[in-house]
Protein backbone atom coordinates (compact mmCIF):
# COMPACT_ATOMS: atom_id res chain seq x y z
CA UNK A 1 0.00 0.00 0.00
CA UNK A 2 2.86 2.30 0.87
CA UNK A 3 4.35 1.64 -2.56
CA UNK A 4 1.09 2.53 -4.28
CA UNK A 5 1.08 5.80 -2.37
CA UNK A 6 4.61 6.61 -3.50
CA UNK A 7 3.68 5.74 -7.09
CA UNK A 8 0.55 7.95 -7.11
CA UNK A 9 2.38 10.80 -5.42
CA UNK A 10 5.25 10.66 -7.93
CA UNK A 11 2.89 10.38 -10.90
CA UNK A 12 0.34 13.05 -10.09
CA UNK A 13 1.13 15.30 -7.14
CA UNK A 14 4.83 15.71 -7.81
CA UNK A 15 4.51 15.37 -11.56
CA UNK A 16 8.02 15.91 -12.93
CA UNK A 17 6.86 17.68 -16.08
CA UNK A 18 3.94 19.81 -14.91
CA UNK A 19 4.70 20.48 -11.25
CA UNK A 20 8.49 20.83 -11.40
CA UNK A 21 8.85 21.67 -15.10
CA UNK A 22 11.67 19.20 -15.57
CA UNK A 23 12.53 17.66 -18.92
CA UNK A 24 10.85 20.49 -20.79
CA UNK A 25 13.06 20.49 -23.89
CA UNK A 26 12.15 17.05 -25.11
CA UNK A 27 8.62 17.49 -23.74
CA UNK A 28 7.99 20.46 -26.01
CA UNK A 29 9.92 19.28 -29.02
CA UNK A 30 8.65 15.71 -29.32
CA UNK A 31 4.98 16.39 -28.49
CA UNK A 32 3.88 17.23 -32.03
CA UNK A 33 2.13 13.90 -32.51
CA UNK A 34 0.84 11.37 -30.00
CA UNK A 35 2.81 8.60 -31.70
CA UNK A 36 6.30 10.01 -31.14
CA UNK A 37 5.28 11.30 -27.71
CA UNK A 38 4.26 7.75 -26.83
CA UNK A 39 7.68 6.39 -27.84
CA UNK A 40 9.62 9.00 -25.92
CA UNK A 41 7.35 8.60 -22.88
CA UNK A 42 8.00 4.85 -22.82
CA UNK A 43 11.76 5.47 -23.13
CA UNK A 44 11.63 7.89 -20.19
CA UNK A 45 9.67 5.42 -18.02
CA UNK A 46 12.23 2.77 -18.88
CA UNK A 47 15.28 4.95 -18.17
CA UNK A 48 13.81 6.34 -14.94
CA UNK A 49 12.75 2.88 -13.77
CA UNK A 50 16.25 1.49 -14.34
CA UNK A 51 18.43 4.38 -13.21
CA UNK A 52 16.53 5.03 -10.00
CA UNK A 53 17.34 1.67 -8.29
CA UNK A 54 20.94 1.77 -9.58
CA UNK A 55 21.39 5.28 -8.26
CA UNK A 56 19.81 4.17 -4.98
CA UNK A 57 22.48 1.48 -4.64
CA UNK A 58 25.22 3.97 -5.53
CA UNK A 59 23.92 6.52 -3.09
CA UNK A 60 23.59 4.10 -0.19
CA UNK A 61 26.40 1.61 -0.70
CA UNK A 62 29.09 3.69 -2.41
CA UNK A 63 28.58 7.25 -1.26
CA UNK A 64 26.96 6.88 2.15
CA UNK A 65 28.85 6.78 5.45
CA UNK A 66 27.87 3.13 5.91
CA UNK A 67 28.98 2.23 2.40
CA UNK A 68 32.02 0.21 1.36
CA UNK A 69 34.38 3.20 1.56
CA UNK A 70 33.12 4.07 5.02
CA UNK A 71 33.14 7.82 4.40
CA UNK A 72 30.89 10.56 3.15
CA UNK A 73 31.48 10.82 -0.60
CA UNK A 74 28.27 12.67 -1.47
CA UNK A 75 30.20 15.36 -3.39
CA UNK A 76 30.65 12.75 -6.11
CA UNK A 77 26.90 12.18 -6.34
CA UNK A 78 26.16 14.38 -9.35
CA UNK A 79 28.90 13.02 -11.56
CA UNK A 80 28.19 9.34 -10.70
CA UNK A 81 24.45 9.75 -11.26
CA UNK A 82 25.10 11.38 -14.63
CA UNK A 83 27.48 8.57 -15.59
CA UNK A 84 24.85 5.93 -14.75
CA UNK A 85 22.17 7.82 -16.68
CA UNK A 86 24.43 8.32 -19.70
CA UNK A 87 25.31 4.65 -19.92
CA UNK A 88 21.67 3.58 -19.53
CA UNK A 89 20.52 5.98 -22.25
CA UNK A 90 23.25 4.73 -24.54
CA UNK A 91 21.92 1.22 -23.91
CA UNK A 92 18.34 2.23 -24.66
CA UNK A 93 19.51 3.97 -27.83
CA UNK A 94 21.23 0.83 -29.08
CA UNK A 95 18.17 -1.32 -28.29
CA UNK A 96 15.74 1.03 -30.04
CA UNK A 97 18.05 1.42 -33.05
CA UNK A 98 18.15 -2.36 -33.35
CA UNK A 99 14.47 -3.17 -32.85
CA UNK A 100 12.60 -0.13 -34.14
CA UNK A 101 14.54 1.98 -36.67
CA UNK A 102 11.40 4.00 -37.46
CA UNK A 103 11.00 5.11 -33.85
CA UNK A 104 14.76 5.71 -33.70
CA UNK A 105 14.59 8.07 -36.68
CA UNK A 106 11.54 9.95 -35.45
CA UNK A 107 13.08 10.54 -32.02
CA UNK A 108 16.23 11.88 -33.68
CA UNK A 109 18.43 13.99 -31.45
CA UNK A 110 16.02 13.74 -28.53
CA UNK A 111 17.00 10.20 -27.70
CA UNK A 112 20.58 11.08 -26.69
CA UNK A 113 19.09 14.15 -25.06
CA UNK A 114 17.25 11.95 -22.53
CA UNK A 115 20.69 11.88 -20.90
CA UNK A 116 20.41 15.58 -20.22
CA UNK A 117 16.67 15.36 -19.66
CA UNK A 118 16.61 16.99 -16.26
CA UNK A 119 13.61 14.84 -15.31
CA UNK A 120 15.94 11.84 -15.03
CA UNK A 121 18.66 13.50 -12.97
CA UNK A 122 16.06 15.50 -11.05
CA UNK A 123 14.17 12.28 -10.27
CA UNK A 124 17.31 10.73 -8.82
CA UNK A 125 18.00 13.82 -6.73
CA UNK A 126 14.40 13.87 -5.45
CA UNK A 127 14.82 10.20 -4.58
CA UNK A 128 17.84 11.11 -2.45
CA UNK A 129 16.03 14.02 -0.85
CA UNK A 130 12.97 11.88 -0.09
CA UNK A 131 15.08 9.21 1.70
CA UNK A 132 13.17 6.36 0.08
CA UNK A 133 13.86 2.69 0.71
CA UNK A 134 14.85 0.45 -2.18
CA UNK A 135 11.37 -0.75 -3.12
CA UNK A 136 10.01 2.78 -2.69
CA UNK A 137 12.70 4.14 -5.01
CA UNK A 138 11.60 1.67 -7.70
CA UNK A 139 7.98 2.79 -7.26
CA UNK A 140 9.08 6.44 -7.28
CA UNK A 141 11.05 5.94 -10.49
CA UNK A 142 8.22 4.16 -12.29
CA UNK A 143 5.65 6.64 -10.95
CA UNK A 144 7.73 9.64 -11.99
CA UNK A 145 8.21 8.16 -15.44
CA UNK A 146 4.50 7.37 -15.71
CA UNK A 147 3.57 10.93 -14.72
CA UNK A 148 5.94 12.35 -17.33
CA UNK A 149 4.53 9.90 -19.90
CA UNK A 150 0.95 11.03 -19.13
CA UNK A 151 1.95 14.69 -19.33
CA UNK A 152 3.60 14.37 -22.74
CA UNK A 153 0.68 12.31 -24.09
CA UNK A 154 -1.76 14.95 -22.80
CA UNK A 155 0.04 17.87 -24.43
CA UNK A 156 0.55 15.91 -27.66
CA UNK A 157 -3.17 15.14 -27.83
CA UNK A 158 -4.06 18.79 -27.19
CA UNK A 159 -1.59 19.90 -29.84
CA UNK A 160 -3.06 17.46 -32.35
CA UNK A 161 -6.55 18.82 -31.70
CA UNK A 162 -5.57 22.48 -31.60
CA UNK A 163 -4.37 22.20 -35.17
CA UNK A 164 -8.03 22.61 -36.18
CA UNK A 165 -8.42 25.81 -34.18
CA UNK A 166 -7.89 29.31 -35.45
CA UNK A 167 -4.67 30.12 -33.62
CA UNK A 168 -2.77 33.27 -34.74
CA UNK A 169 -0.26 32.20 -37.36
CA UNK A 170 2.87 33.18 -35.44
CA UNK A 171 1.66 31.43 -32.30
CA UNK A 172 1.04 28.09 -34.00
CA UNK A 173 3.14 25.13 -32.92
CA UNK A 174 5.77 25.96 -30.37
CA UNK A 175 4.36 29.21 -29.01
CA UNK A 176 0.99 27.63 -28.32
CA UNK A 177 2.69 24.62 -26.71
CA UNK A 178 4.40 26.95 -24.24
CA UNK A 179 1.16 28.70 -23.30
CA UNK A 180 -0.65 25.35 -22.95
CA UNK A 181 2.08 23.97 -20.71
CA UNK A 182 1.87 27.06 -18.55
CA UNK A 183 -1.88 26.58 -18.15
CA UNK A 184 -1.52 22.86 -17.41
CA UNK A 185 1.18 23.71 -14.89
CA UNK A 186 -1.16 26.15 -13.14
CA UNK A 187 -3.77 23.40 -12.93
CA UNK A 188 -1.23 21.01 -11.42
CA UNK A 189 -0.26 23.63 -8.85
CA UNK A 190 -3.76 23.08 -7.48
CA UNK A 191 -2.93 19.42 -6.82
CA UNK A 192 0.23 20.34 -4.95
CA UNK A 193 -1.48 23.01 -2.94
CA UNK A 194 -0.20 26.50 -3.59
CA UNK A 195 2.96 27.09 -1.62
CA UNK A 196 2.24 29.88 0.87
CA UNK A 197 5.95 30.67 0.99
CA UNK A 198 5.75 31.94 -2.58
CA UNK A 199 3.39 34.72 -1.56
CA UNK B 1 41.03 17.77 -58.89
CA UNK B 2 40.04 21.39 -58.67
CA UNK B 3 37.71 20.58 -55.82
CA UNK B 4 40.49 18.83 -53.95
CA UNK B 5 42.70 21.89 -54.42
CA UNK B 6 40.01 24.20 -53.10
CA UNK B 7 39.42 21.92 -50.14
CA UNK B 8 43.14 21.90 -49.41
CA UNK B 9 43.33 25.66 -49.66
CA UNK B 10 40.43 26.06 -47.28
CA UNK B 11 41.95 23.62 -44.84
CA UNK B 12 45.29 25.41 -44.90
CA UNK B 13 43.76 28.70 -43.70
CA UNK B 14 41.36 27.74 -40.93
CA UNK B 15 41.13 31.22 -39.39
CA UNK B 16 38.96 33.29 -41.68
CA UNK B 17 35.75 35.15 -41.32
CA UNK B 18 33.70 34.91 -44.47
CA UNK B 19 29.99 34.76 -45.09
CA UNK B 20 29.67 31.19 -43.85
CA UNK B 21 31.41 31.96 -40.57
CA UNK B 22 29.30 35.06 -40.03
CA UNK B 23 26.19 32.98 -40.61
CA UNK B 24 27.36 30.44 -38.01
CA UNK B 25 27.75 33.25 -35.51
CA UNK B 26 24.59 35.26 -36.18
CA UNK B 27 22.12 32.52 -37.07
CA UNK B 28 21.62 31.34 -33.47
CA UNK B 29 20.87 34.90 -32.38
CA UNK B 30 17.56 34.96 -34.21
CA UNK B 31 16.74 32.53 -37.02
CA UNK B 32 18.10 29.46 -35.26
CA UNK B 33 17.82 30.59 -31.66
CA UNK B 34 18.46 27.75 -29.18
CA UNK B 35 15.39 28.52 -27.05
CA UNK B 36 12.76 29.87 -29.41
CA UNK B 37 13.54 27.76 -32.49
CA UNK B 38 15.60 24.73 -31.49
CA UNK B 39 13.75 24.30 -28.15
CA UNK B 40 16.88 23.49 -26.15
CA UNK B 41 17.73 24.56 -22.62
CA UNK B 42 14.20 25.35 -21.47
CA UNK B 43 14.57 23.97 -17.95
CA UNK B 44 17.38 26.31 -16.94
CA UNK B 45 15.64 29.17 -18.71
CA UNK B 46 12.68 28.58 -16.40
CA UNK B 47 14.76 28.21 -13.26
CA UNK B 48 17.19 31.15 -13.37
CA UNK B 49 15.03 33.86 -14.92
CA UNK B 50 13.40 35.10 -11.72
CA UNK B 51 16.04 37.87 -11.63
CA UNK B 52 18.20 39.71 -14.16
CA UNK B 53 21.39 39.25 -12.14
CA UNK B 54 21.14 35.47 -11.96
CA UNK B 55 20.22 35.33 -15.63
CA UNK B 56 23.25 37.42 -16.61
CA UNK B 57 25.73 35.30 -14.63
CA UNK B 58 24.12 32.12 -15.98
CA UNK B 59 24.34 33.44 -19.55
CA UNK B 60 28.09 34.15 -19.22
CA UNK B 61 28.70 30.71 -17.68
CA UNK B 62 26.78 28.96 -20.45
CA UNK B 63 28.67 30.86 -23.17
CA UNK B 64 32.00 29.79 -21.65
CA UNK B 65 31.00 26.12 -21.23
CA UNK B 66 29.36 25.98 -24.65
CA UNK B 67 32.42 27.37 -26.47
CA UNK B 68 34.86 25.25 -24.47
CA UNK B 69 33.02 21.95 -24.81
CA UNK B 70 32.33 22.55 -28.52
CA UNK B 71 36.02 23.11 -29.25
CA UNK B 72 37.21 20.16 -27.17
CA UNK B 73 34.65 17.75 -28.63
CA UNK B 74 35.45 18.96 -32.13
CA UNK B 75 39.17 18.36 -31.61
CA UNK B 76 38.51 14.86 -30.27
CA UNK B 77 35.69 14.04 -32.71
CA UNK B 78 37.63 11.44 -34.69
CA UNK B 79 38.98 9.67 -31.60
CA UNK B 80 35.75 9.22 -29.61
CA UNK B 81 34.04 5.88 -30.41
CA UNK B 82 30.38 6.30 -31.31
CA UNK B 83 29.13 3.90 -28.64
CA UNK B 84 30.53 5.81 -25.67
CA UNK B 85 30.32 9.34 -27.09
CA UNK B 86 27.65 10.55 -24.65
CA UNK B 87 29.68 9.57 -21.62
CA UNK B 88 32.78 11.26 -23.04
CA UNK B 89 30.78 14.40 -23.86
CA UNK B 90 29.29 14.50 -20.39
CA UNK B 91 32.73 14.17 -18.81
CA UNK B 92 33.95 17.10 -20.93
CA UNK B 93 30.93 19.20 -19.95
CA UNK B 94 31.14 18.25 -16.28
CA UNK B 95 34.84 19.16 -16.16
CA UNK B 96 34.23 22.55 -17.75
CA UNK B 97 31.27 23.25 -15.48
CA UNK B 98 33.37 22.46 -12.43
CA UNK B 99 36.06 24.84 -13.71
CA UNK B 100 33.54 27.62 -14.28
CA UNK B 101 32.13 27.00 -10.82
CA UNK B 102 35.56 27.28 -9.20
CA UNK B 103 36.46 30.43 -11.17
CA UNK B 104 33.14 32.02 -10.22
CA UNK B 105 33.75 31.11 -6.59
CA UNK B 106 37.10 32.91 -6.71
CA UNK B 107 36.04 35.96 -8.75
CA UNK B 108 32.43 36.66 -7.80
CA UNK B 109 31.61 34.94 -4.54
CA UNK B 110 28.26 36.70 -4.08
CA UNK B 111 26.92 35.47 -7.42
CA UNK B 112 28.36 32.05 -6.75
CA UNK B 113 26.38 31.78 -3.54
CA UNK B 114 23.18 32.88 -5.24
CA UNK B 115 23.63 30.53 -8.19
CA UNK B 116 25.55 27.53 -6.86
CA UNK B 117 22.84 24.94 -7.65
CA UNK B 118 22.09 26.32 -11.08
CA UNK B 119 25.71 26.36 -12.18
CA UNK B 120 25.76 22.62 -11.51
CA UNK B 121 22.62 22.33 -13.59
CA UNK B 122 24.54 23.51 -16.68
CA UNK B 123 25.63 19.85 -16.91
CA UNK B 124 22.06 18.94 -17.76
CA UNK B 125 21.51 21.96 -19.98
CA UNK B 126 20.53 20.44 -23.28
CA UNK B 127 21.89 23.33 -25.38
CA UNK B 128 25.42 22.28 -24.68
CA UNK B 129 24.88 18.57 -25.26
CA UNK B 130 22.61 19.36 -28.21
CA UNK B 131 25.24 21.44 -29.96
CA UNK B 132 27.89 18.79 -29.30
CA UNK B 133 25.66 16.14 -30.86
CA UNK B 134 24.37 18.22 -33.75
CA UNK B 135 27.40 20.30 -34.67
CA UNK B 136 30.72 19.85 -32.90
CA UNK B 137 30.91 16.07 -33.34
CA UNK B 138 31.03 16.48 -37.13
CA UNK B 139 32.69 19.85 -37.73
CA UNK B 140 36.11 21.49 -37.49
CA UNK B 141 37.24 23.21 -34.26
CA UNK B 142 37.13 26.79 -35.58
CA UNK B 143 33.58 26.48 -36.90
CA UNK B 144 32.56 24.76 -33.67
CA UNK B 145 33.98 27.68 -31.71
CA UNK B 146 31.82 30.13 -33.67
CA UNK B 147 28.78 27.88 -33.33
CA UNK B 148 29.27 27.58 -29.58
CA UNK B 149 29.69 31.32 -29.19
CA UNK B 150 26.62 32.09 -31.28
CA UNK B 151 24.42 29.60 -29.47
CA UNK B 152 25.60 30.68 -26.04
CA UNK B 153 24.91 34.33 -26.81
CA UNK B 154 21.56 33.53 -28.42
CA UNK B 155 20.56 31.62 -25.29
CA UNK B 156 21.73 34.43 -23.01
CA UNK B 157 19.75 36.97 -25.02
CA UNK B 158 16.43 35.17 -24.49
CA UNK B 159 17.33 34.54 -20.85
CA UNK B 160 17.78 38.28 -20.26
CA UNK B 161 14.55 39.19 -22.08
CA UNK B 162 12.51 36.69 -20.04
CA UNK B 163 14.22 37.67 -16.80
CA UNK B 164 13.50 41.35 -17.52
CA UNK B 165 9.73 40.80 -17.62
CA UNK B 166 9.65 38.29 -14.77
CA UNK B 167 11.70 40.47 -12.43
CA UNK B 168 9.94 43.69 -13.42
CA UNK B 169 6.40 42.34 -13.05
CA UNK B 170 7.09 39.84 -10.27
CA UNK B 171 9.30 41.88 -7.95
CA UNK B 172 9.10 45.39 -9.42
CA UNK B 173 12.88 45.58 -9.74
CA UNK B 174 15.57 45.42 -12.43
CA UNK B 175 18.99 44.15 -11.33
CA UNK B 176 17.63 44.41 -7.76
CA UNK B 177 17.00 48.14 -8.34
CA UNK B 178 13.46 49.19 -7.45
CA UNK B 179 11.72 50.47 -10.55
CA UNK B 180 7.96 50.07 -10.15
CA UNK B 181 5.67 49.17 -7.27
CA UNK B 182 5.18 50.62 -3.84
CA UNK B 183 8.28 51.43 -1.79
CA UNK B 184 8.04 51.79 2.04
CA UNK B 185 8.26 55.59 1.60
CA UNK B 186 5.36 55.55 -0.82
CA UNK B 187 3.21 53.58 1.60
CA UNK B 188 3.81 56.19 4.31
CA UNK B 189 3.26 59.19 2.06
CA UNK B 190 1.21 58.35 -1.04
CA UNK B 191 1.50 61.88 -2.41
CA UNK B 192 5.17 61.35 -3.14
CA UNK B 193 5.79 61.44 -6.87
CA UNK B 194 6.83 57.83 -7.30
CA UNK B 195 6.15 56.47 -10.73
CA UNK B 196 3.90 53.38 -10.80
CA UNK B 197 3.60 53.43 -7.02
CA UNK B 198 0.15 51.91 -7.40
CA UNK B 199 1.59 48.74 -8.92
CA UNK B 200 1.21 45.61 -6.80
CA UNK B 201 3.76 42.88 -7.48
CA UNK B 202 2.25 39.96 -9.35
CA UNK B 203 3.66 36.91 -7.60
CA UNK B 204 2.56 34.62 -10.40
CA UNK B 205 5.53 35.91 -12.37
CA UNK B 206 7.95 34.44 -9.84
CA UNK B 207 6.41 30.98 -10.29
CA UNK B 208 7.21 28.55 -13.09
CA UNK B 209 4.03 28.80 -15.22
CA UNK B 210 4.67 32.50 -15.82
CA UNK B 211 8.04 31.64 -17.38
CA UNK B 212 6.20 29.43 -19.86
CA UNK B 213 3.81 32.29 -20.68
CA UNK B 214 6.63 34.81 -21.12
CA UNK B 215 8.67 32.50 -23.35
CA UNK B 216 5.51 31.67 -25.31
CA UNK B 217 4.86 35.35 -25.93
CA UNK B 218 8.52 35.95 -26.85
CA UNK B 219 8.15 33.17 -29.45
CA UNK B 220 4.93 34.75 -30.70
CA UNK B 221 6.57 38.16 -31.17
CA UNK B 222 9.69 36.62 -32.70
CA UNK B 223 7.70 34.63 -35.26
CA UNK B 224 5.45 37.51 -36.10
CA UNK B 225 8.64 39.45 -36.89
CA UNK B 226 10.28 36.59 -38.86
CA UNK B 227 7.37 34.83 -40.63
CA UNK B 228 9.69 32.24 -42.23
CA UNK B 229 10.05 30.61 -38.80
CA UNK B 230 6.33 29.90 -38.48
CA UNK B 231 5.81 26.19 -38.12
CA UNK B 232 2.59 25.24 -39.84
CA UNK B 233 2.43 21.62 -38.73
Amino acid sequence: MELVNVFIKAAFIENLALAYFLGMCSYLAVSKTVKTAFGLGLAVIFVLGITMPINWFINVYLLGENGIFGMDLTFLRLILFIAVIASMVQLVEMVIEKFSPALYNSLGIFLPLITVNCAILGGSLFMVAGEYSFSESVAFGLGGGFGWFLAIIAIAAIREKIRYSDVPLALRGLGMAFLLTGLMGMAFMGLMGIDPAAF
Amino acid sequence: MAEALVAKKEASSPIKFGKKEKKLLTDPLSDNNPITVQVLGICSALAVTTGMKNAAVMAVAVVLVCVGSNVITSVLRNIIPKQVRMIVQLVIIATLVTMVELVLKAVAFESYKALSVFIGLIITNCIIMGRLEAFASSNKPYESLLDGLGNGVGYGLILLIVAFFRELLGKGTIFDWKLIGATPEYLINTTESWLFGWYVNNNLFVLFPAAMFVIGIVIWVHRAWRPQLVDVS
